[in-house]
Formats: structure tokens, C-alpha cells, sequence
């Protein structure tokens, strides 16, 4: 156990350090998300005006959950990049015949992804502060913040890992980028979903995103709903069980066909 | 057997040089044919923007000062901007490919002027902007996009043209700067905050802080409003279309000299 432990460890540095090495890899973490912020909270300031749109201080205030999730899912995304690379250039081959737990390779890779997660969790927190961002929970709702991001990158990166592991093309993992923003675009990551156009509303009241986008946001603009924390981690878990469960099909059957 | 002197080679002229812009717009072209794929990723994207900015924000038109009640009319043209400029920026990352691979010093080292092969690589990324604001088109007039007119559907297509070729430009430009295809995010970026930071999801008078600022200075607000007026209006006056062109014209001079003397800066090294 603490010999895989200190695999995943190893492992969960060297993507870190990996993606921050190459500004291709940054860019649609932390550039992209960013300046998409920007730009929605200048160019739809005037939704928060609609009526039905939740009370709020700025659209900044709504904005910043959307963005978060953008940059976690992206970080997933380039974590089952990564991978699929490593399979491409023979560096998982080599992991792989090494007597450690094939598990703990892909443990390695996704606790770097959840490492960018609170990496770019706490990157929007400071911009929130810096641009007035009032966060309705203080500290204590920025942590809960941090982990539910966290853990959202965590488990959309064990699905692009499993894709990666399945194909061992990192091209079609990087294909799946687009996708990223069709979850996004049809959840309530960027606008309430009662506001929006059918039929995104409708999918975006049953997408899973639309849960964790709430459990994150409510720390900014609403109260401490234990229920909508449970609906929160009651995503993540279904997301993450489907991810995990995809990975480790995918993981043995890489292996079986070498 | 004798090296022939560079006294003997001699200027390959206007018609050598349309010749070889023309080869130039051929190769681009068979990049196409050859990896139908490469090109997914620059129709995908603004369609996938499109569609969802419509999904998300399509409720914007009921606030008051909103020129037009349908989202995806008023979109459309930021969309197909979009794609002008992830497709001109694409024009950088296969230079920066070329440079990598050294198949572009075999063209510096050609008779052909370092104009031409600008202008080889622009024209052929205005071209290729027309295969995500057609595909953009289509989807549009299907979700119920305002028929234009047929001047304002030209006009809107010679507008994402010039902003291919800008696109292009700018990311010859950073590619022969950085000489390496990791530059290719600064070159899709430059374009995505060129293109958002104009009047892309409301009109000016409804944008505020910082970006109703830079939107109100960025030349490009004035090509998104020539080439967004077919599609809230129906027509195409020239009140509002002289300030696009000019815009245009003045972006694609400055970026385009900065482009060639990047060029000749490379032969020179």
C-alpha cells in the first residue's frame, strides 16, 4: 500500500510538473477559462437584470463557479492527453513492466489532474478576490470550493483516461475537447438553467455538471444548503463511478492486448 | 558541373508569382483533401460556441436596448469570425510545423520573393475560412437564423476572409517569432480575445467595465457590426459597412508588414 502510495506520488508530481512545462498543455487549463471569463462577465453583465436570474452582487459572482469547472474539466482532459502520449511514445510500456500496481500508474496521472484542479480552483478564488468577489461562506466555503473542483477534474480525467487507455491515441483524446464544451454549454455552468433556451434547459436540469456547478457557486452567492452539497457529492460520485469504473475496463484491456 | 551564379537566377515576376501562390493555395488545400480531419477542430469549435452561447444567453434579447429578439442571428457573425480566425491561426501552427521540419528553409532558399509566400499562406487561409462560416451558415439558417440578403451574406463572407487573412498574419508572425508549434496557443488566443473583445454577446450599449471600453477601440467591433447588420436588418447600408472594410484594410496592412518583416528578419538569420 505505501509502496503504491508513493507511486501515485511520484507519478501525480511528474504530471503536474509535466503540464506546467509546456504552455500548450497551461493554456487550455488556466489561459483559455480566463480570458473566457473576462470576456462573458463584461459582454452578459446585463443578465443578472433578467428576471428569474438569482440575486447576486456581479455576474462575476456566477461566472467564477463556470470557469472553475471549465478549467477542471480542461485539466482533465489534458491529464487523458498526457496518458494517451505516454502510450504513444512507450513510457506507460516501461511503467507497466515495472513491479508496481498498474492501478497506482493511473492513480498517478489523475492525482495530478485533481492537483491542477485545486491548482486552478485556488487561481479563480484569487481572482475573485482580486476583482471583489464576495464569497458568501468565507474560508470555509473557498475549501469546499476547492475540493468540489478538485474532485470534478479528478473524475472527468478518469474518463479521458479511460478513452486514452482505450484508444492509446492522443489524438483522439484531444479530439474530445470540443465535448468539453458541450457539457458546459448544456449545463448551468454559465447561466441559470431555468433562463436558458430549450432544450439546453431541460438537459441542463438533469446534466450532472449543473449539480456540482450549484454546490460550487452556492459558496459565492448563496447559503449552506445541506442538501445541495449532498446533490453536489451525489454528481461527483456518479460521474466518478462511471469514470473509475470505464478506466479500469479500459486499463485491463490494455493490458490483455498489450 | 558548375553551381549556377545567383546573377543567373532571375526574378520570377508577377506571373511566377501568382504561379506560386497559387502552388502555395494548392498545398493548403491538398492538407485538406489528404486529412479531411485536420480540419474538424476548426469547424467543431465556433459551431459548438454558436450553438451553445445561443443555448446559454439566447434570453439576453429580452433586456431592453437589444437590437434584435433572435440570439442566433445576432451571434452568427461572431461565430463565423471565430472560425476565421481559429482557421488563419491554423495557417501559423502549420508554418510553425514547416519551420520544425526545416521544409520551410527549402522555401526561403527558392527564388520565390518572401511577399509571395505570404501571400500564398493568406490567401489560402482566407479560402479555408470559408469552410467553417459555410458549415456555420448551414447550421444557422436550420435553428432559424435571418436570411441576410445576398448582399449581406457576400459582405458578411468577404468580411471572414480578411479576417482569415488577419489571422494569418498574426500567426505567421508568432510563428517565426517562436519558431516552434508550443507558440500555438498565443496564436489562437490572440484571436479569441481579438474576436470576444468586440460587441460579440450584446451591443455596446449593454456591455460594461473594461470590455465596453477595449470593445468601443477594437477595430474589429466595426467588421462584427458591417458584417452583423444583413442578418438583424435584412440589408446592408454602406453607412455601416465602409468602417468594417476600413478596418479590415488597416489591420491586415499593419499585420501583414509586421508578418513580412518577420519574413525577411528569418531570411536575414
Amino acid at each position: 500500500m505505501a509502496d503504491a502510495l508513493r507511486v501515485v506520488a511520484a507519478l501525480g508530481r511528474r504530471s503536474v510538473r509535466q503540464t506546467f512545462r509546456r504552455p500548450q498543455l497551461v493554456a487550455p487549463i488556466l489561459i483559455f477559462p480566463t480570458l473566457l471569463l473576462a470576456v462573458q462577465t463584461g459582454g452578459a453583465a446585463s443578465a443578472v437584470d433578467l428576471p428569474g436570474f438569482p440575486a447576486v452582487n456581479g455576474f462575476l459572482d456566477f461566472m467564477l463557479a463556470g470557469a472553475m469547472l471549465q478549467a477542471a474539466l480542461l485539466a482533465g482532459n489534458t491529464g487523458g492527453i498526457a496518458l494517451a502520449v505516454d502510450l504513444e511514445m512507450g513510457f506507460a510500456d516501461r511503467l507497466f513492466a515495472s513491479p508496481i500496481s498498474r492501478y497506482a500508474i493511473v492513480l498517478g496521472r489523475l492525482a495530478g489532474t485533481a492537483t491542477l484542479g485545486v491548482a486552478t480552483a485556488i487561481w479563480f478564488i484569487a481572482i475573485g478576490l482580486i476583482f471583489g468577489v464576495e464569497f458568501e461562506q468565507g474560508v470555509v466555503g473557498m475549501l469546499t470550493m476547492v475540493i468540489f473542483v478538485s474532485l470534478c477534474a479528478l473524475v472527468f480525467g478518469a474518463l479521458s483516461s479511460a478513452i486514452a487507455l482505450y484508444t492509446g491515441q492522443a489524438s483522439v483524446v484531444q479530439g474530445l475537447f470540443p465535448l468539453v464544451f458541450v457539457i458546459l454549454f448544456l449545463s448551468s455552468a454559465f447561466f441559470p438553467a431555468e433562463l436558458m433556451l430549450e432544450p439546453a434547459a431541460s438537459i441542463a436540469e438533469y446534466n450532472p455538471l449543473s449539480f456540482i456547478a450549484t454546490g460550487v457557486r452556492d459558496q459565492v452567492i448563496g447559503g449552506l444548503d445541506a442538501a445541495v452539497l449532498a446533490e453536489t457529492l451525489g454528481a461527483i460520485a456518479l460521474v466518478g463511478a462511471i469514470s473509475f469504473a470505464l478506466s479500469a475496463v479500459a486499463l485491463r484491456r490494455r493490458l490483455r492486448i498489450g | 558541373m558548375t553551381a549556377a551564379s545567383p546573377a543567373a537566377v532571375r526574378p520570377i515576376g508577377f506571373r511566377g508569382g501568382l504561379g506560386m501562390v497559387r502552388a502555395l493555395v494548392r498545398r493548403s488545400a491538398n492538407e485538406i483533401l489528404r486529412v479531411p480531419g485536420a480540419a474538424i477542430p476548426g469547424v467543431l469549435a465556433p459551431t459548438i460556441f454558436f450553438l451553445g452561447l445561443n443555448a446559454a444567453f439566447g434570453n439576453l434579447t429580452q433586456l431592453s436596448g437589444f437590437t434584435t429578439d433572435e440570439y442566433q442571428s445576432f451571434i452568427i457573425p461572431i461565430s463565423m469570425l471565430q472560425g476565421a480566425g481559429f482557421t488563419g491561426a491554423a495557417t501559423g501552427v502549420n508554418l510553425a510545423r514547416d519551420i520544425e521540419q526545416g521544409w520551410f528553409d527549402r522555401l526561403l532558399a527558392s527564388p520565390a520573393p518572401r511577399p509571395v509566400l505570404l501571400a500564398g499562406m493568406v490567401v489560402s487561409a482566407s479560402l479555408r475560412a470559408l469552410i467553417p462560416a459555410t458549415f456555420l451558415l448551414g447550421v444557422g439558417f436550420l435553428i432559424g437564423v435571418n436570411w441576410p440578403g445576398a448582399a449581406g451574406l457576400l459582405l458578411a463572407l468577404v468580411l471572414v476572409m480578411g479576417t482569415g487573412a488577419i489571422a494569418a498574419c498574426w500567426g505567421v508572425m508568432i510563428a517565426l517569432r517562436f519558431r516552434s508549434q508550443a507558440a500555438a496557443p498565443l496564436m489562437q488566443s490572440g484571436m479569441f480575445v481579438l474576436v470576444l473583445t468586440t460587441t460579440a454577446y450584446a451591443p455596446l450599449e449593454l456591455l460594461q467595465g473594461w470590455l465596453a471600453e477595449i470593445a468601443r477601440i477594437n477595430p474589429l467591433t466595426q467588421v462584427v457590426e458591417a458584417a452583423r447588420q444583413g442578418f438583424i436588418e435584412g440589408a446592408v447600408v454602406w453607412s455601416e459597412t465602409w468602417p468594417g472594410l476600413l478596418a479590415l484594410a488597416g489591420m491586415l496592412s499593419v499585420l501583414g508588414a509586421l508578418a513580412l518583416r518577420g519574413m525577411h528578419h528569418t531570411s536575414d538569420h
